[in-house]
């Protein structure tokens, strides 16, 4: 019975099973996808009544609200280009001075550094809340894009680090003895090796900054701020429970930007997490 | 020489002090962020929590009032048990099944990237708000589901909102994510030795053997990473059941997150003071339930020296 089992598994049953369980998983997104092109009464009736291929939910989606969705999408990509340029600037700084150089306090920092990666962040976000309040930044981009600029996503720390101390260190002592300080060994021998680890830090950052619901709703308060899941949220709430063809044809306008960089960057995507476990 | 000697020295030293200070100046953003972003803030909620306190208004100390207050709530007790029924339930199903398709896609799977990448990207697109709204029309009752089921002539109604049902969904939702833990998993099996298993095989251990006592314990790591990992994310999801209860935690309570309870008393209905205190007990319990897969991982989790 076993050895059928096995013997089942690993002929060609073994793809019918895997292609069909891909299909399951996939089948939802195209669902999506197909009913973002047909008349609401449609897809109420299961999408029968033969009405053509129709771009009619996008162009109603894109300007049902009071702002135009291309808004969203122009807010969220700003927020998460000058999330990514932050996340690149503060981890690989901080990185270099981990993974490479000796200070007092160094291997405390180190644990610090370690122990906020799982950090629940709701222990921070009150005082925050207060903090940005205090300086009037409530309805700006800063609360969003700020901590990126100060490390505060040490997961991406921890990956650099990892990854610089792969590198040979003889590579550090050439460049002591041609003279190069800290910062010239830095920037000239040290970050053009580590390109494969910021492209990872990069592709995380754009999806995550992308797909991140909570901060932008602590913060962000007039539609014409809103970054893309924002937008879409006040869209549901608004219309859209009542004109579902909308509502999918701008989750999937939502979707198409981290579906192009999955395509791009799938090297990157599953090299990063099998190294370091992201998300 | 000893003056050679002494040169050296004071010349290292230097050298020292100054990659030294190097050290520090690098870390600047980092300890600036850690300091303002992180510690200050943890610390000022930890006293806030001791407090009343509404945005704009100054804190009144209050003593244990908000712990002691959580204890009568109950919504605290209501989102206390969504939140542990959605970790324990789903974590242990997504692991599950990460590891169940991982070993499969393991070892001389033709297509292996195209399957990993197909299966991989629900993680990248789950916590989405669009996602979210899918599953919300997916489980609604004209939804994907309901239809399907019913052609086969099951009734299933509308599980978003039935109160029975509503979690479910999420669970399902996160089980639907199982691909970014699948492919740890997928580099984890390829670190261990083809030999060990054609050892096992030749002593005579069929598959299920040779996956129970070879690839398992060299596993282990791998699984108790995903595990801590996953336990403390799913601790703090939030999103999916925002957006599929238009962020009531409804119907009747039912997926109300610990997180999104902690986001409406603190930024809805402004009591700070009290979301602070269920932030600090947030914080407590992941702490513990990480301590404690770190103490059990001593009597499950194999380490090869």
């Amino acid at each position: 019975m076993r050895t059928n089992l096995g013997r089942l598994l690993s002929g060609t049953w073994k793809h019918v099973l895997l292609i069909a369980f891909a299909v399951v998983m996939i089948y939802p997104l195209v669902w999506m996808l197909t009913r973002s092109f047909m008349p609401n009464k449609d897809i109420l009736t299961g999408g029968s009544s033969g009405s053509a291929f129709s771009f009619d939910n996008y162009i109603t989606g894109w300007s049902s609200l009071g702002v135009p969705f291309g808004r969203f999408l122009f807010n969220s990509m700003m927020v998460a280009i000058l999330c990514i340029v932050g996340n690149l600037i503060s981890c690989t700084l901080a990185a270099y001075a981990f993974a490479r150089l000796r200070f007092r306090f160094r291997g405390a920092m180190f644990a610090v550094m370690l122990a906020t990666i799982m950090l629940p962040f709701h222990v921070t976000i009150v005082p925050q809340y207060i903090l940005f309040n205090h300086f009037g930044l409530i309805n700006t981009y800063v609360p969003l894009i700020l901590p990126k600029f100060l490390g505060v996503e040490a997961f991406f720390i921890f990956l650099m680090v990892q990854f610089m101390r792969g590198l040979p260190t003889t590579l550090d002592d050439a460049a002591a003895i041609d003279g190069c300080g800290p910062l010239r060994t830095f920037w000239s021998v040290i970050l053009p090796l580590c390109t494969p680890a910021l492209g990872v830090t990069a592709v995380f950052t754009f999806i995550w900054t992308w797909n991140d619901f909570f901060t932008p709703l602590l913060y962000l308060n007039t539609p014409d701020k809103y970054t893309v899941p924002m937008g879409l949220s006040a869209f549901q709430d608004s219309t859209g429970l009542s004109n579902y063809g909308a509502l999918f044809a701008m989750s999937v306008v939502t979707l198409i930007p981290v579906f192009a960089v999955f395509l791009l960057a799938q090297k990157a995507l599953t090299q990063g997490i099998a190294t370091t476990g992201l998300k | 020489m000893a003056v050679a000697l002494e040169g050296l020295k004071t010349r290292q030293v230097s050298i020292e002090r100054r990659t030294g200070r190097a050290g520090y100046l690098f870390l600047i953003p980092w300890l600036l962020g850690v300091v303002l972003i992180t510690l200050v803030p943890m610390l000022a909620s930890l006293y806030l929590s001791f407090t009343n306190y509404r945005l704009g208004g100054t804190p009144e100390w209050a003593g244990l009032a908000n712990y002691r207050r959580m204890i009568s709530d109950p919504t605290f007790a209501a989102s206390a048990v969504v939140t542990a029924k959605y970790v324990f339930i789903s974590v242990p199903l997504q692991l599950g099944f990460a590891l169940l398709v991982a070993v499969t896609l393991n070892r001389g799977v033709r297509g292996l990237a195209l399957y990993r990448s197909v299966y991989y990207l629900p993680s990248l697109l789950g916590g989405s708000v669009a996602v979210a709204v899918l599953w919300r029309q997916l489980f609604s009752s004209d939804g994907l589901l309901p239809k399907l089921v019913g052609k086969v002539g099951i009734h299933m109604g509308s599980w978003i909102s039935d109160p029975a049902h509503a979690l479910d969904t999420l669970i399902v939702l996160h089980v639907w994510t199982f691909g970014s833990p699948m492919i740890i998993f997928l580099a984890g099996l390829r670190q261990i030795p083809e030999e060990l298993l054609e050892a096992a095989r030749v002593d005579g251990a069929n598959a299920i053997r040779r996956f129970l006592w070879v690839t398992l314990p060299l596993l282990s790591p791998v699984i108790f990473f995903n595990l801590v990992l996953q336990l403390i994310g799913a601790f703090q999801a939030f999103t999916p059941a925002y957006i599929i209860s238009s962020g009531t935690g409804g119907p009747a309570n039912s997926t109300l997150f610990y997180t999104l309870y902690l986001f409406q008393s603190g930024f809805q209905n402004f009591e700070m003071g009290y979301a602070s205190a269920l932030a600090w007990v947030l914080f407590v319990v992941i702490g513990m339930f990480t301590a404690v897969n770190f103490i059990a991982s001593r009597y499950w989790v194999h380490y090869e020296n």
